[in-house]
């Protein structure tokens, strides 16, 4: 069943992605033609098929629980959009 | 330049030429250029890394490749560098750490000329996402270079490094690889690390070399390759040396033919350079066997559910709070969010990050996500049976060559469909290379893909190696004066 425009405002919203009304129209387009193409895999027949997650059939690694990395907070704290005293800045959300 | 990394690492060997020196052509050359195969040039820190490495050579303590200029994917962070992936959302990002990749590059004495453009997040199949511009390709400067590794592979095409590192989800080193007439390599999932490789679909994306020649990139694999503690996916397994095999002859070797992949899937020049590249393989005494790869035709549609849902869950890192593009104005902290990543993220980024959230949303899990699974596995298994009565598998790396800019951009879900040869061995986790094979409309090169078993890039290599002995193919050069191929000599 094709995607109607409101499924492509709450999809944006799950994403935490802004869509402006006259991109909805355009956006749906894509979404369901898009998902036409994702379709064809129904034609296979999967029956009992084990889904496959990881490319090699090994179990992922466990390591020692250390301290690995050096301070470099100074440089992370660099890339931030709005910092002030060593803290991330964000918009007030408890008043 | 068309200098091979082979015969450059003999010229710095005897001293007939230093890194600097080499450094400053490449640096030149890639100024001179109109190609828009670099995001970002940092001169300074270019000619210190060449000045690391012939600092190195002087206390005896060179590799192999020591002081070779490189171009650098601009997906790798590198402490100190801009690191943007393609994107505006990370424009002002400068990376505070060296990804594996780099610190093995690094370690081996490569020099960075720049970081190489590329499809925004490694998302796009002609690098016409880039938030930085396209890429134009050196062969012809109306026509894109393919993507994502874009930048990468027209940087080589057009002389202005010997090499380059690529990541490849989809088909992205293999692919803008043969649009551009030169080799590329990815390995199997797990042997080059990811940590510090900006993500993408983590379960699909491999790094690996891309360059003039097979031989380029075995070398350049052995920097490369190699177990990571920092990467939970990288394979714990002894070191190879991937060159070790490069002269082996080819009597014998099983090359084998899906059936129908040079029908009428693939354009007439595609299809007439890839037969004659198989028929090469013959004559140096391989032997065609046809293969059935029965649910390859579904690996477009598998691909286009994992990868969106894994790009989705990956880039929900970006929120405009720690780093990245933040929105001038907003209302609330939701806001924020929304408004950063709309304005941080280009039009396909977005599209990818709502059929992923689509995909993976309440309901349609088991559907869509599962699904796509069972298929990848159902795919795999088919590569398990054919590689059974083959050695190596052969074929197109696209449909068509290179094509127009703004050619496809108007219609996504049909430039999707371009990957219908590369994305299955992704989903398979196998490697794969793409081998210069002729010309084609145009005077567009041609690639020719050859797929492996898992771990058998050191087989493959020797493939495309014997190969090159025999064909000049890889050896031409764009046009001198094709437009925008400024920088060739």
């Amino acid at each position: 069943m094709p995607l109607a425009p409101d499924d492509v405002r709450k999809v944006a919203r799950l994403a935490r992605l802004a869509i402006a009304d006259d991109e909805v129209a355009p956006t749906l387009d894509t979404l369901n033609r898009t998902l036409d193409l994702i379709g064809q895999m129904q034609a296979v027949d999967t029956t009992g098929v084990e889904p496959m997650s990881h490319a090699h059939d090994v179990s992922l690694r466990l390591r020692p629980d250390a301290v690995t990395e050096p301070d470099c907070r100074d440089a992370l704290m660099a890339n931030a959009p709005a910092a002030e005293r060593g803290l991330f800045l964000v918009p007030r959300v408890i008043e | 330049m068309s200098a091979t990394i082979i015969a450059l690492a003999a010229d710095l060997a005897a001293g007939r030429v230093s890194a600097v020196e080499l450094a400053t052509e490449a640096l030149a050359r890639a100024q001179a250029s109109t190609l828009s195969a670099f995001i970002t040039l940092d001169p300074e820190r270019t000619l210190a890394e060449a000045r690391a490495a012939d600092a190195l050579r002087a206390a005896g303590s060179a590799g192999p490749l020591t002081g070779i200029p490189f171009a650098q994917k601009d997906i790798f962070c590198a402490e100190g560098w801009r690191t943007t992936a393609g994107s505006k959302m990370l424009g002002n990002f400068v990376a505070p750490y060296d990804a594996t990749v780099v610190a093995r590059g690094k370690a081996a004495g490569l020099v960075t000329i720049g970081r190489a453009n590329m499809d925004e997040f490694a998302m796009g199949s002609t690098n016409e996402n880039s938030a930085f511009g396209p890429v134009r390709n050196p062969w012809d400067a109306a026509r894109v270079p393919g993507g994502s590794s874009g930048g990468s592979a027209a940087a080589v095409a057009a002389g202005i490094v010997p090499a380059a590192t690529g990541t490849d989800t989809g088909g992205s080193i293999r692919q803008p690889a043969g649009f551009c007439g030169i080799t590329g390599i990815k390995p199997t999932y797990g042997v080059v690390s990811r940590y510090g490789m900006i993500a993408y679909a983590s379960s699909l994306d491999q790094g690996g070399p891309m360059a003039r020649t097979a031989q380029d990139c075995a070398v350049l694999l052995n920097a490369m390759a190699g177990f990571d503690e920092r990467d939970a996916t990288s394979l714990q397994r002894e070191a190879e040396d991937y060159t070790r095999d490069l002269d082996q002859p080819l009597d014998g070797l099983r090359v084998g033919v899906p059936r129908g992949w040079l029908g009428d899937g693939v354009s007439a020049d595609v299809r007439a350079a890839v037969e004659a590249g198989i028929a090469q393989l013959e004559a140096l005494g391989a032997k065609r066997v046809e293969v059935d790869l029965p649910h390859a035709q579904y690996a477009i549609a598998a691909y286009y559910v994992i990868a969106p849902a894994e790009a989705s869950s990956n880039l929900s890192r970006y929120d405009g709070v720690r780093y990245g593009h933040r929105a001038a104005e907003y209302a609330d902290l939701a806001d924020m969010y929304a408004k950063s990543r709309a304005e941080g993220f280009g039009a396909e980024v977005r599209r990818r990050i709502l059929v992923g959230t689509y995909v993976l949303s309440a309901g349609y899990y088991d559907a869509y996500y599962l699904k796509a699974q069972q298929v990848r596995r159902r795919i795999a298994e088919d590569f398990a049976t054919a590689f059974s009565a083959c050695d190596v598998i052969a074929g197109p790396i696209a449909p068509t060559v290179a094509y127009k800019l703004g050619e496809k951009t108007a219609d996504p879900v049909q430039m999707y469909l371009g990957d219908v040869y590369t994305t299955l061995v992704n989903l398979a986790g196998l490697p794969a290379l793409s081998v210069p094979c002729g010309f084609g409309e145009g005077g567009m090169p041609v690639g020719l893909q050859l797929i492996g078993g898992a771990f058998s890039e050191a087989r493959l290599l020797n493939v495309a190696h014997r190969f090159q002995q025999t064909t000049d193919h890889h050896l031409r050069m764009p046009p001198a004066g094709a437009p925008g191929a400024g920088g060739a000599q």
